[in-house]
């Protein structure tokens, strides 16, 4: 197979676009795609600061390189959820990325803020660990964009999460999800930010393939928690059709967001945002999710904590006093 | 060829396959869910290989 552009011997073939590039030509096309997404989405300028979602993985390590390439101020958030080893490697491929280029990351510790990672908040609540998980990051990421000043939240989903995503959506009739499915979702509450997805016209396949060729170090292995998640199966259903019908993902996409959503916009209301009367964060409720979750969780730690020391009493008196416990 | 399937965690020895496609088709992998790599060189489906060669599959599909 050769380059569509020089006829080189190509690395990369996009099937859906009926074309292939060598190496150069891919990463050149790449960051096209990216800058195009943003300029005709209008995402943001080179005059707004970029608050990018970074885990470690392939995509938002990509997506922080290809904004930095593009001359992007694009400041890197890492959540360290406090997933034993997967956390400790992502932080530290992220930490790794920063140095190596110069550029900011900052970083919420999840586990030394609220006491447990996202498993403990999620074992203490009664939620499973993605949920939990969703809710820190939906919170976090968007508090610390506001807190801090940033114009704008970059996050790196691909087109493969998009159409998992829409696909999972129309299956349950979500329709509220499919109202606010969009590359670009406008801050609706002063304390809202703005969210953005540079990587919508990008297959999962591309960003792989950009981070082989850019020697882009990131954590391979997938979140423990996330075997058997529902979002993997329907991407597998995707991918069968995309071997055989090439640009299957590309067009269920970009049909719903041209076509489709428009129809759409009318038929949800608009939600009513008040702020959380504990953390000032917009939420439909009094208090927000997140703090109802991690006061419960605060609440379930003390008393742990007071349980632990009323069964330790004895002992430490028995230690004090010379004698065993009667 | 020596092939190391990295989301399997498994190394395999295959014979007698001349291009990336038949690779593909022999460890029944979509093409779609993988990248095929050869030292730092993207393999694309109609690449040939070698049984002397040294493969890595990357997968490329995540999230949860």
């Amino acid at each position: 197979m050769r380059c569509t552009k020089c006829k080189g011997t190509a690395q990369v073939e996009v099937r859906r676009h009926h074309t292939a590039f060598c190496g150069p030509h891919f990463l050149e096309w790449f960051e096209a795609q990216v800058d195009r997404a943003v300029r005709r989405e209008r995402m943001f300028t080179p005059q707004d600061r970029v608050l990018v979602a970074v885990s470690g993985g392939k995509d938002s390590l990509v997506l922080w390189d290809v904004l930095l390439r593009l001359g992007y101020q694009a400041t890197g958030l890492h959540l360290n959820l406090g997933i034993g080893g997967y956390s400790q490697e992502s932080q530290e491929k992220c930490e790794a990325f920063a140095r190596d280029r110069g550029a900011e990351l900052l970083v919420v510790d999840i586990p030394a803020e609220y006491g447990v990672g996202v498993e403990g908040l999620a074992q203490l609540t009664g939620r499973v660990a993605c949920s939990a998980c969703g809710l820190s990051k939906r919170y976090l990421f968007n508090r610390v964009a506001v807190d801090r000043g940033f114009d704008v939240v970059a996050t790196a989903h691909n087109l493969d999460d998009e159409a998992a995503v829409l696909l999972g959506n129309l299956i349950a009739g979500n329709v509220d999800a499919l109202v606010r499915q969009t590359p670009v979702l406008e801050s609706t509450h002063p304390g809202l930010a703005r969210k953005v997805k540079p990587l919508y016209r990008i297959a999962e396949r591309e960003t792989a393939a950009y981070a082989v060729l850019r020697g882009i170090d990131y954590v391979l292995d997938e979140c423990p928690n996330s075997a058997g998640a529902r979002s993997l199966l329907l991407k597998e259903a995707l991918n069968l059709l995309e071997r055989d019908a090439p640009g299957t993902k590309q067009s269920l996409y970009w049909n719903f967001l041209e076509k489709v959503r428009p129809l759409l916009r009318t038929a949800s209301e608009p939600v009513a945002l008040r702020s959380c009367v504990h953390c000032g964060q917009p939420t439909t409720a009094e208090v927000c999710a997140f703090c109802r979750m991690t006061e419960r969780v605060a609440r379930k730690l003390q008393s742990r904590v007071a349980v632990s020391a009323a069964r330790r009493e004895p002992v430490a008196a028995s230690s004090g006093g010379g004698g065993g416990p009667a | 060829m020596k092939v190391r399937i990295r989301h399997q965690r498994r190394e395999v020895q295959v014979e007698g396959v001349r291009t990336v496609g038949e690779l593909l088709d022999r460890l029944q992998l979509n093409p779609e869910t993988v990248l095929v790599v050869r030292g730092t060189e993207l393999l694309t489906r109609d690449a040939r290989v070698a049984d002397e060669d040294e493969i890595e599959i990357r997968p490329v599909v995540s999230g949860g």
